[in-house]
């Protein structure tokens, strides 16, 4: 990633020159590709958002500049679930990163069995979502379920809104919490132990030690844990759509645009929702970076 | 020397990106020549020995593929919709849901019947399941199966059936009273059985939820009246306290715990009765769909075969359709798979006896059944209205009446947005 300075570009033999130029050539199928299939998309989604079209009514189709916008932005649907996406990615990220930061001083400290104790832990990570989200699902059906038969009697957690909510952060934070505490794990062993060790002869007690030490040296690594896993969470699918499909009002965002989109066949409003997500992203993205300064991912330092 | 490897490489990193372009070439099967029928349809049992029979009768003309779709409703949509949005021609004929007809036919995605296809199709077809396959006038598929829904009953409990939904209500506290099982269940979860029931009470009541054209909201006072029985119900002695969640697998195994006293259910509850519940079989009787002031519109279901647009071999895709839907094979679905016919004929088999002793009754019922509302929007106005309708209990009748006006006119014009 590091652009050489103009004075030793200038001192390029003939040979490193061609040398670059056939590594530009290497690139150009590949870079082409990469704006063919995510920068086509993305203008076509935007193109489609702009029109009324309805797959059931191929004739009906025309342009109808941000009338979808407004239709999906004054629409309670829409904002039932967004807020129910919103609640979903803040309290699971949370979660998750508390448990994800124990995991990752158990996994880094460990003395005896290190390996085994990092395997254990990413277990449900290796677990396909769609697979560990039928097994919570059967698992806290009445009648089939091993949850389910701990309630009283007669309670069905997954048709009621709140509880079933709980339920999918639930599955949430037990599939990706192993991935957040890897990636946290990764951001401590880069911190020098002499640090930490300097700190405990200046008398710092443990926690001294973690709190100041560890966790701001930890920062770009948190950072990036905590964006990951916050968009990530804010496109949630998967888990949503096994355990309820979006009935009871659990809907996410992404459960929505797909019920719109593919059930729907509203390609129109559809891709404006799945604009509406995109813009969404964004802005958590831009939230972080700038919100958290040079620390953040991708301020070059 | 030095340019000369330098304009190779070049070449071959340019080739290296154009074959990682190209399409993977897709073998399309069929052997030598005789044209391959791709069928999709839902999970049945015994399709594959209707398939065989038909492969064979056809000596050579085609030969149909049994594919398989997904076994919910909305699976089974999704994947041909898809499928046929992207013009796909891998698929034939399609074993459509009734309430999908004028959708897919008003997307051009499947081919009208014309000629002497249409005359074997309609040929000792019964009016109400024929009705299901057309739209604006023309027909678009060739009814398979049809359904109804009965009144099931324990004579033990209930000795004279109840013929509206008040005197449901009334021997279900009656029964309460002297502690007996007394729930009558019914389809009341979030999803199509509830739209069903709403349907059917609308169309008992004399009403119906869209206009004949299905442009424009109907509703009115009959669904005042159905929604204020569906209320009644749902908050009376009747109601079992997981009614909100009660599908129709949830219903019969209710009947056949022995926890409910009745039912309303389609004809498929009788042979599980028979098959997990013998004993229980004696007492378990039918009666027709309850009304509201007379006798009820029962709700129809069942299934139709369509041809796709896109298939490369229509001809041979209306003949394997009208061989899977003749009356041999109608047989053999309703005796081995439980799908009652579309061919009237086929209710005087002698082997449709012991299988089907309430076959007077089912045809009883399809002369008044309600089908459910013809637009290509049908998805969009049955997630509004069961979302609109649920649970039942809280239900305050003009206000979800007004509230149903102005989501069913939304989704019509496929302006709504869907939860």
């Amino acid at each position: 990633m590091t652009t050489p300075a103009p004075a030793t570009r200038r001192a390029l033999t003939e040979g490193q020159r061609s040398e670059r130029r056939l590594g530009l050539w290497l690139c150009a199928p590949a870079a082409l590709i990469m704006v063919l299939v995510t920068g086509w998309p993305i203008v076509y989604s935007v193109l489609l958002s702009l029109q009324r079209y309805d797959l059931r009514f191929p004739d009906d189709r025309a342009w109808v500049g941000l009338s979808n916008y407004a239709v999906v932005l004054t629409n309670e649907f829409w904002w039932s679930a967004f807020w129910v996406t919103l609640v979903i990615t803040v309290i699971s990220v949370s979660i998750e990163l508390v448990l994800g930061m124990l995991l990752a001083l158990a996994m880094y400290r460990a003395i005896v069995g290190r390996g085994l104790v990092r395997t254990v832990v990413l277990i449900p990570y290796g677990i396909v979502t769609v697979a560990a989200a039928y097994g919570w699902k059967y698992a806290w059906t009445p009648g089939t379920g091993w949850l389910a038969a701990m309630l009283p009697e007669g309670t069905a957690p997954l048709t009621d809104r709140v509880s079933a909510i709980a339920i999918i952060i639930l599955a949430e934070v037990w599939k990706t919490t192993p991935f957040m505490a890897l990636l946290l794990m990764a951001g401590m062993a880069v911190v020098p132990e002499e640090l930490l060790r300097a700190a405990s002869m200046d008398g710092a007690t443990r926690w001294q030690g973690f709190a100041h030490v560890l966790l701001p040296l930890m920062k770009p690594a948190i950072l990036v844990a905590l964006l990951f896993r916050t968009l990530d969470a804010f496109r949630i699918f998967d888990n949503i759509y096994v355990l309820t499909n979006g009935s009871q009002n659990t809907a996410s965002v992404s459960i929505t645009a797909y019920h719109n989109l593919i059930g729907g066949l509203n390609l129109g409003i559809g891709n404006t929702m799945s604009v509406l997500i995109l813009i969404s992203v964004a802005i958590i993205a831009v939230v972080f970076i700038v919100g958290f300064g040079t620390a953040a991912p991708g301020s070059g330092r | 020397m030095r340019r000369a490897t330098t304009r190779g490489r070049r070449a071959a990193a340019l080739l290296l990106g154009a074959v990682a372009l190209l399409p993977a070439a897709c073998g399309s099967g069929g052997d030598e020549g005789v044209p391959l029928v791709n069928l999709y349809n839902a999970p049945q049992e015994n399709l594959e020995a209707i398939v065989a029979r038909c492969n064979d009768l056809a000596a050579g003309r085609y030969r149909i593929l049994l594919n398989t779709l997904p076994r919910d409703a909305d699976g089974q949509r999704e994947q041909l919709v898809r499928r046929l949005a992207a013009a796909d021609p891998g698929l034939d004929v399609l074993g459509l849901d009734v309430t999908w007809t004028a959708e897919l036919a008003e997307a051009g995605w499947i081919r009208e019947w014309t000629g002497d296809h249409a005359a074997q199709a309609r040929e000792g077809t019964l009016a109400k399941p024929l009705e299901t396959a057309v739209w604006q006038g023309k027909l678009y598929a060739a009814p398979y199966n049809t359904n109804v829904q009965l009144l099931w009953y324990r004579s033990d409990l209930v000795p004279s059936p109840p013929r509206t939904w008040n005197e449901m209500m009334a021997v279900a506290a009656e029964l309460a009273a002297r502690g007996k099982p007394h729930y009558g269940e019914v389809t009341g979860a979030q999803y199509e059985g509830l739209v069903v029931w709403f349907n059917s009470l609308v169309a008992s009541a004399g009403g119906q939820i869209l206009n004949t054209g299905g442009t424009q909201v109907a509703l009115g006072p009959p669904a005042l009246k159905a929604l204020d029985v569906m209320r009644a119900y749902a908050t009376s002695k009747a109601a079992d306290p997981s009614l909100p969640n009660t599908q129709e697998d949830a219903a019969r195994l209710a009947m056949e715990g022995g926890r409910a006293a009745f039912e309303v259910n389609w004809p498929f509850v009788y042979a599980s009765m028979a098959a997990n519940k013998p004993d229980m079989l004696p007492v378990f009787k039918w009666a027709p769909y309850p009304g509201i002031d007379g006798a009820g519109a029962s709700p129809l279901g069942g299934g139709n075969f369509a041809v796709s647009t896109y298939s490369e071999h229509p001809e041979e895709s209306f003949q394997a359709a009208l061989c899977l839907r003749d009356p041999a094979s109608q047989l053999t679905a309703a005796v081995k798979d439980g799908l009652p016919p579309t061919i009237e004929s086929v209710y005087k088999d002698p082997a449709m006896a012991e299988p089907y002793p309430m076959r007077d009754a089912i045809l009883d019922a399809l002369k008044t059944a309600a089908p459910r509302p013809k637009t290509p929007t049908y998805q969009n106005v049955s997630t509004m209205i069961s979302a609109a309708l649920s649970p039942p209990a809280e239900i305050d009748s003009p206000v979800t009446l007004a509230e149903l006006r102005e989501q069913i006119s939304a989704a019509l014009q496929s302006k709504g947005v869907l939860p």
